[in-house]
Parts: C-alpha cells; sequence; structure tokens
C-alpha cells in the first residue's frame, strides 16, 4: 500500500479533511495579517510609516476583512468543491482591493496633498495567498477557453469600475497617475503601438519565412540559428548595437530622417522586438507545418489539389494553432520587453518604471509596472483560450 | 576544425582580446566618437564589470537551480502531488511578469545595489528551470520506471538513479534559458546599481556616446550567445550519453 493511500483511509468526515495546498496558502495568509498593511509617508520620497491593520483601517472595515478573511481561510483549508473556492477567493480579494482605497482615504489627512499611503507588504502577501487559491480553483476546474475569457472580462470590468468609482484616488500610485494622466495614455499607445506593431511585422514575415524554410529544407537549419542567436543577444545591446547603424542611415540616407529614422528612439526598439520575434514565430510555423499528418496531405492530393491549394486549404489551417503558439509566446515577451525600449528613447511603460527607479519613487515604477503586468497578463489569457479553441476546431 | 568551432574561438579570443586589452582597440571604437569623447569606458575595467556580471548571474542561477529542481521533484512526488497543477499555473503566471518589473520591484525590500538584482535574477530564473524540471520528470517513459521498480529500487533511488539521469537533458535546457535571460536582466541591473555591463551601455546612451554603447552591447551579445552555445553542446553530450535521439 503506497503512501497516499495509507493517509486515505485515515481521513476524517470529507468535509472536514484539510487541504494541503490551502494550509500552505493559509500560513503565508496569516504570514502576511501579521506584516504592515499600509504604508504612510508624510510626503513622495520620505521613508513611510508601516501601519498594522488596525492602525490603518476605521475599527468596522478591519472587521469586515478578519470576517472575509475568516471564509478565505475555511475555503482554503477545507475540501470544499472547486467553485466555492474560488468564489471565496475572489470574495477575499475583492474585498482586500477596496479596504486598501479606503485605507488611504482613511489615513489621509483632510487636505493634505502631499502625503502618500501605499499598500504594505503585509497587503501584498494576503493577496498573493488568495490569488494563489483563486489559481489553484481555476486550475481544478479546468474553464472552457470561452469562460476563461467571460472570467478576464469580469476581472477587467471589476478593475475599471474601482478605478472610475474613486475609491482608488488616494492611493499614491494613483497620485502620481494623476500627475501625469495625458503622458500616461500617449506612452501607453506608444507600449501597445511597439508590442503589437512589431509581433504583426513578424507575423508578416516570419510565417512566409517559416513556409520557405518548410519547403527549403537546406536552408532550416542555418534560418533557424541565425534567429536563435539573435534572440540570445540581451535586449538592451541589441537596441545598442541598432543605434549605431540606424544613426548613420538617419545622417546619410536622404529622407530617412523625415520618416522618423535614428540612433535613438522607437526604430531601434521596433527593429529589435521584431528581430527578437522572429525565431518563434518562423520555428512553430515549420513544426507545425511538419506536424500536419501525411494522411491529410494524401487525401488532399487524391483530390486532385495543387500544391498552393494543398498549402491554403490543409497544411496551413491545421498548423494554425501551433503558429498561433508562436504568436503568444512573443506576445507575451515583446510586452514586456517594450519597457526596455524607454532606455533608448522609444518610450512605452518603462518611461515611469525608470524615472521611477531614478527618483527611488517605488509608487511611480508600479504605475509602470502594473500596467505591463496586466497587459502580458490579459495576452496570454486570451492567446492561450485562442489557441485552445483552434486546436479543438482542427482536431474534430 | 569545423567552420562552426572556428568561429567560437574567433569570437572568444576577440571578447578576451577585448576585455584584457581595451586600449588595443580605441582606434576602432574612436571612429565612432565625436568632440574627442573617450573612445573606451573609462569609468571601471571592463574585465573587472563582466566578472561582476558574470557571477551575479552564476550565483543566481546556481540558487535557482537548487531550489526549482528541489520543488520539482517535490511535487513529482505522492507526497506532493497536490501542488502539482497550480504550481504549473504559477510558473505559467510568472513568466507573463516582464523581468525589468521584478527587477524595479525587488527594490523597495532591498534597496540600491547587487541584492535587488540577485533576488530578481534568482526569482525569474526559478521558472523555467522548474518548468523544465516538471517536463523532464513527469514525461519518462513508463517502462522505465517500471523496469526500476522492477529491480527493487526504492522511491529515492528510482529519482536519484534513473529519474533524474533521464531528465538531466531537459533540465539542463531550463537552466540554459533561465542563465540567458539572467544574462540580459543583470544587464538592466545597472539600472538599480548593479555592477554590471548595462552601465556602459547606459553610459553611452546618457552621454551620446555610440562607442560605449557599442562595446557594452559586443560584450554582452558575444558573451551571451557563447554561454548559450557551450551549454546546448553539453545538452547534446548528455542526451548522446543517455542513449536519447535528438528531438
Amino acid at each position: 500500500m503506497s503512501l497516499a493511500e495509507t493517509a486515505h483511509s485515515q481521513t476524517p468526515p470529507a468535509w472536514l479533511a484539510l487541504d494541503r495546498l490551502g494550509v500552505l496558502v493559509a500560513i503565508i495568509a496569516a504570514g502576511g495579517l501579521a506584516l504592515p498593511f499600509a504604508l504612510f509617508r508624510a510626503n513622495r520620497i520620505v521613508p513611510g510609516d508601516a501601519l498594522g491593520l488596525f492602525a490603518a483601517l476605521p475599527m468596522p472595515l478591519a472587521l469586515v476583512l478578519l470576517t472575509a478573511l475568516v471564509g478565505g481561510f475555511a475555503a482554503a483549508l477545507l475540501r470544499w468543491p472547486a467553485a466555492i473556492k474560488l468564489g471565496m477567493g475572489l470574495v477575499v480579494l475583492a474585498v482586500l482591493f477596496v479596504l486598501v482605497g479606503l485605507s488611504a482615504s482613511h489615513l489621509t489627512p483632510e487636505g493634505d496633498s502631499f502625503a502618500r499611503v501605499s499598500p504594505g507588504a503585509g497587503f501584498w502577501v494576503l493577496a498573493f495567498a488568495f490569488a494563489v487559491l483563486v489559481t489553484d480553483a481555476l486550475t481544478r476546474l479546468a474553464l472552457r477557453p470561452w469562460q476563461r475569457i467571460v472570467m478576464l472580462l469580469a476581472v477587467t470590468f471589476a478593475m475599471a469600475l474601482l478605478l472610475w468609482s474613486g475609491l482608488w484616488t488616494d492611493l499614491s500610485m494613483l497620485k502620481e497617475y494623476a500627475n501625469r494622466a495625458q503622458s500616461f495614455w500617449s506612452e501607453a499607445r506608444t507600449h501597445l503601438g511597439l508590442a503589437f506593431g512589431s509581433v504583426a511585422l513578424a507575423t508578416l514575415v516570419g510565417v512566409p519565412l517559416g513556409l520557405v524554410c518548410y519547403k527549403v529544407k537546406s536552408l532550416r537549419a542555418s534560418v533557424l540559428s541565425v534567429l536563435n542567436i539573435i534572440q540570445t543577444i540581451p535586449s538592451i545591446a541589441l537596441f545598442g548595437l541598432l543605434i549605431a547603424p540606424l544613426a548613420w542611415v538617419g545622417a546619410h540616407v536622404p529622407g530617412a530622417k523625415t520618416i522618423g529614422i535614428s540612433g535613438i528612439g522607437a526604430t531601434p526598439a521596433l527593429l529589435a522586438l521584431f528581430a527578437y520575434s522572429l525565431l518563434p514565430i518562423v520555428a512553430n510555423t515549420v513544426v507545425g507545418l511538419l506536424g500536419v499528418s501525411p494522411a491529410a496531405i494524401d487525401a488532399a492530393r487524391g483530390m486532385g489539389m495543387t500544391r498552393w491549394q494543398r498549402l491554403r486549404a490543409v497544411e496551413l489551417p491545421l498548423a494554425f494553432p501551433v503558429i498561433l503558439t508562436g504568436i503568444r509566446i512573443v506576445l507575451v515577451q515583446n510586452i514586456g520587453l517594450t519597457t526596455i525600449a524607454a532606455l533608448v528613447g522609444g518610450g512605452g511603460f518603462g518611461v515611469f518604471v525608470f524615472q521611477g527607479i531614478g527618483q527611488t519613487a517605488m509608487d511611480l515604477v508600479l504605475l509602470g509596472a502594473v500596467p505591463t503586468v496586466a497587459l502580458a497578463f490579459a495576452a496570454a489569457v486570451v492567446l492561450d483560450a485562442l489557441v485552445d479553441m483552434t486546436a479543438r476546431e482542427t482536431r474534430t | 576544425m569545423s567552420w562552426g568551432n572556428g568561429i567560437r574561438l574567433v569570437a572568444l579570443l576577440a571578447l578576451l582580446a577585448l576585455l584584457i586589452w581595451p586600449q588595443a582597440f580605441a582606434g576602432a571604437f574612436g571612429l565612432l566618437t565625436s568632440n574627442g569623447q573617450p573612445a573606451i569606458y573609462n569609468q571601471g575595467s571592463l574585465l573587472d564589470i563582466t566578472l561582476s556580471h558574470l557571477g551575479i548571474v552564476a550565483v543566481a542561477t546556481l540558487a535557482a537551480t537548487f531550489i526549482a529542481v528541489g520543488l520539482a521533484i517535490i511535487v513529482t512526488r505522492p507526497f506532493g502531488a497536490e501542488f502539482l497543477p497550480v504550481s504549473r499555473s504559477l510558473a505559467n503566471i510568472g513568466q507573463t511578469f516582464p523581468p525589468v518589473a521584478v527587477l524595479a520591484l525587488a527594490v523597495p525590500m532591498l534597496g540600491f545595489g547587487t541584492a535587488p538584482t540577485l533576488v530578481a535574477l534568482f526569482l525569474y530564473g526559478l521558472l523555467p528551470i522548474f518548468e523544465n524540471t516538471l517536463t523532464g520528470l513527469t514525461g519518462l517513459p513508463p517502462a522505465v520506471i517500471e523496469a526500476a521498480r522492477g529491480m527493487g529500487m526504492s522511491g529515492w533511488q528510482r529519482l536519484w538513479r534513473v529519474e533524474l539521469p533521464i531528465a538531466l537533458p531537459v533540465i539542463l535546457a531550463g537552466i540554459r534559458l533561465s542563465v540567458v535571460i539572467s544574462l540580459a536582466t543583470a544587464t538592466i541591473g545597472s539600472t538599480v546599481a548593479a555592477r554590471t555591463l548595462g552601465e556602459v551601455i547606459i553610459a553611452g546612451l546618457q552621454s551620446n556616446n555610440t562607442a560605449f554603447v557599442l562595446q557594452g552591447g559586443l560584450i554582452v551579445g558575444v558573451l551571451a550567445v557563447l554561454i548559450y552555445d557551450g551549454l546546448s553542446a553539453l545538452e547534446r553530450r548528455l542526451l548522446a550519453r543517455t542513449g536519447q535521439a535528438e528531438a
């Protein structure tokens, strides 16, 4: 008899049995409760005072949080159905998110525009613990692709509502936002333009290049190893290596400067991101096409299809999920890498990250990092769901 | 000597020459400077900075390897099986975090300097190693495990003498990915005052000195490609030794 079986035969009634992952979640959350919930600073730069739960929130609200946490602990610790764990986890997260905003309003003295309140370590640890619980419940529920997209939309809507309601207006990160609302949206446009633009360009070039590599065997190894080398070069180095040639082009090729080509700025960033994107797209196109079953190709040939018809009607559609996986990898990677474009003057959310590091203003770092992470995460969820949908279609 | 090895050797020698006698290249880099800017980075020796860069990456990768392989072993044993699905999802989600964000967010906890860079490299380096170790340990042919069990091996003996050796090439592929990401993230670590090659590139960007940008970029780029290449060769050798055909 194995260890797992012996453990099973001694378990108490099913509804009281302990969930091992839940024990871990509860330990992390208990640690989070002991840590300061919020951080108060008299102004933007000075070190802050760490405030515990009861100092950071008025008594009734602190009790609301504790009540929600009791439910959260129960849902985590006991072997309840995954849907209940998911629901309770989301409730705890929602309470945490609302209360951290209320705590900021509670702590900021009336009319004081210099005071800054940020979430403390305790908030982050609690949020992490219950995010693990939610992730576990979602993994166990194994949602269908469209259900995952609906979940994402619902969470996005809830976050938008939270931001729009003004509950978070007194949080330091939102004060940083208020000070640069205009540049925030223009950097957001730059960020999206660089990330999506480079992926779109790479798809336009990479899929045909993958097709050629699939048809011409002798080319395959050399093209893939060149792309592999490019991908190995650290991003900032690649940005840097592109600066010298682009500066030369900008200075010597007539008309190049007028269309915006110069050593620094968005051009080296876009080119480097494009170069990084090629390997996953080309490699996945080749792998996807190689994976098309010979029987399907034979059948198409038997139906009298020409080579082009076979490619368009059979091979590419069957390889599509694998190609889409390549695009997913690249899109998530580029949304993150675009932050580094700020170092070569390319703009994007990285501007706030590096400004924040320079001014030791961590809330400014968050203003750049949080939207980047959220975008990358959303892109991963949506494209994973699309990959699953198309894979399911091609299988039937 | 094959073409490939010839190129590798030339790249390595050129890199070492640039690190040890940078002044020999002053003439070439000088072509990129203007208004009497220095051609070779002058706020520290390139060799020292490179060694510090490599040291940070080595320490972080070593720590990440131990922890990630350990965690992957735990969640693939019967007593840790409950953690397997969620740990897989978390590793997946973790990889959507850009390394720069991890780096920047480590600063409030650890201050400026090498510490936040080490922590960011360690945390981010865990993910590919963990994921690959999981793939390696869960993808073993069942016949092999049965054979080991039939020989009377205990669980730990199977792990140590059968499962880990067979999974080793896949684990090493994870370590290689992790090293490449770490080399890149360490470069950005210079923005939080870690002593890495990023400082050469950033100094060049700030003073508009293309020579600095180029030499920093070249050193990091060549270093990354050579290390990646060396680890790939080690992997192929291990695959051949355990008799696994290359995919």
